[in-house]
């Protein structure tokens, strides 16, 4: 049996909505369970509560009914050590350089000043941000920036990491070696990924395990095994299985998505 | 290159100006004006004069004084009000209120409350400058980004970080420009709280000459508050910028 790294029993998730005094369903009930070191990606349609799902994950906002435990460890009403968050919008910090941004995620560890700089030095080349070391995000391109976010999660060594649609902004292409490089850090790192996406090819092409959600609020439907070996990259995407892998997620998330459109429409 | 192109601007605007000035001063005459030359030579020699330190030293410790308290009270009522939803609520409208009611009515108050002395003209400047660092303080506490926050929770930040190492900078450049004007217009208060009811600083000199129909005198004190308000606003306008730029 593998070990179980999070797990989500009957979890939902309500907003209060404002002023109204309603509430939205956001999320659940929905029970789930990462397994140590995997690459687990979620596909939903907007709007599903993938989002909501990450930020209960970690402990960013506390579910409203169930229980999420990390490590074995119920998450209180923080972020637990060990888990990093990397977000789709820029959450880099503009007055800050970008060697400056990346350290900060080392603010709260104790560690020596040396083992600091190594690590901040290693994130910084995996990123490919030498050249930019000093320069300010506003000086950078978005996926640059979403770089420096990245690093800024490698270098507190999670051993989760969390990615909300974290190259939703960018184009195709830079999407597809983005993916390659975020395969070579779960390579090294051994961290288990927990990662959200719009982009059907992204999810059959990173992951081990695809969750499929529901429209609001979101239930996992389907979970699919994409059976890659460990040594993969975008080159996945020629094989045979590829095409099955998306064709299945398609199928499932056809009918979901014509939902949640209706529902923009009636809402608007 | 781009230095002597960022110095056109500017120069040009004081030699249009002085320009504008000097004709001004053909057009009227001695009666009401001095030439830019007369001004300058007058300023100077008003300054080598010992009478005049006092004041200087008057004023000029009112508006340090003045635009200390109107920077530190006015951040924090900003990032108070900014940071709590129901007190933004209850009195920005009242800080709004308090700005557009022209503050001279509230000097003889002010005069009751501290006396005639500095405190009163320190209260009256600092009173000008804050409202618009707290206004311009509160606008930016409100436009930081959710996500910085967000991320500064991920990364542990305790309350303290996430207002010192998260919200001020991220809000810095626009309080900064909230400064700016709350300085401008600290001066202007400060002036005007020594055009009445007081004994010393350049705004009761100012007021003494007027009385007296002192051209020379009117001209030169007038003509230093302008230098310095520009120079002082210059500087600030360039950090502003700069800070601007990251952004
Ligand atoms: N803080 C909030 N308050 C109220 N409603 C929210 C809040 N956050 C999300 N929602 C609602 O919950 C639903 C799910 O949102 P989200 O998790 O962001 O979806 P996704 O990431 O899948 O697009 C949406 O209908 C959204 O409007
Ligand atoms: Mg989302």
């Amino acid at each position: 049996m593998t070990n179980v790294h999070v797990s989500l029993k009957n979890v939902t998730k309500q907003f209060q909505r404002e002023g109204s005094g309603g509430v939205v369903h956001a999320l659940g009930p929905l029970d789930l369970e990462l397994r140590s070191g995997e690459f687990f990606a979620v596909v939903g349609p907007s709007g599903c509560g993938k989002s909501s799902l990450l930020e209960v994950i970690a402990g960013l906002s506390p579910p409203t009914q169930g229980e999420v435990l990390f490590e074995g460890k119920s998450i209180g009403g923080r972020v637990p050590d060990g888990i990093g968050v990397v977000f789709q919008e820029d959450a880099s910090f503009p007055w800050l350089t970008v060697a400056d941004n990346i350290v900060l995620g080392l603010r709260k560890i104790p560690i020596s000043n040396e083992e600091r700089q190594a690590r901040v030095d290693r994130a910084i080349a995996m990123m490919g941000l030498k050249e930019f070391t000093n320069a300010y995000p506003a000086q950078l391109s978005g996926g640059m920036r979403q770089r420096v976010c990245i690093a800024r999660t490698l270098v507190m060594a999670p051993r989760l990491i969390l990615l909300d649609e974290p190259f939703g902004a960018l184009d195709q292409q830079t999407r597809l070696l983005m993916g390659e490089e975020v395969l070579k850090l779960w390579r090294q790192t051994g961290a288990t990924i927990f990662l959200i996406t719009h982009a059907l090819d992204e999810a059959a092409m990173l992951a081990d395990r695809i969750g499929v959600m529901s429209a609001r609020p979101g239930r996992l439907m389907d979970v699919i095994e994409t059976g890659w070996p460990r040594e993969r990259d975008s080159r996945v995407v020629e094989s045979p299985a590829f095409g099955e892998i998306t064709a299945r997620l398609w199928k499932s998330l056809r009918a979901e998505s014509i939902k949640a459109i209706g529902k923009a429409d009636a809402a608007s | 290159m781009s230095t002597l192109r960022a110095w056109r601007g500017p120069v040009l605007m004081i030699v249009g100006l002085l320009s504008a000035w000097q004709a001004l001063y053909w057009i009227t005459g001695d009666i009401a004006l001095r030439s830019p030359a007369d001004t300058i030579r007058h300023s100077w020699a008003l300054f080598q004069r010992p009478a005049m330190w006092p004041h200087i030293r008057e004023t000029a410790t009112a508006f340090s004084a003045a635009i200390v308290i109107a920077v530190t009270l006015g951040m924090s009522v900003g990032l108070t009000l900014g940071f709590s939803r129901l007190a933004g609520q209850v009195f920005e409208p009242m800080l709004v209120a308090l700005y557009s009611v022209p503050k001279v009515t509230l000097y003889p108050i002010l005069l009751l409350m501290f006396g005639l002395g500095i405190s009163a003209k320190i209260a009256f400047g600092a009173l000008h400058g804050f409202i618009p660092i707290a206004l311009f303080t509160i606008n930016a506490v409100r436009n930081v980004r959710p996500i910085l926050i967000k991320t500064g929770r991920v990364l542990n930040y305790d309350t303290s970080d996430l207002v010192w190492r998260i919200l001020i900078p991220a809000a810095l450049p626009e309080i900064f420009s909230g400064i700016r004007i709350g300085l401008a217009l600290t001066m202007i208060g400060t002036v005007l709280g020594e055009m009445f009811a007081s004994q010393r600083g350049l705004g009761y000199l100012l007021m003494n000459a007027i009385g007296l129909h002192d051209v020379d005198l009117i001209m030169s004190i007038t003509f230093v508050l302008i230098v310095f308000a520009a120079v002082v606003s210059s500087i600030l306008l360039a950090i502003d910028r700069r800070l601007h730029r990251r952004v």
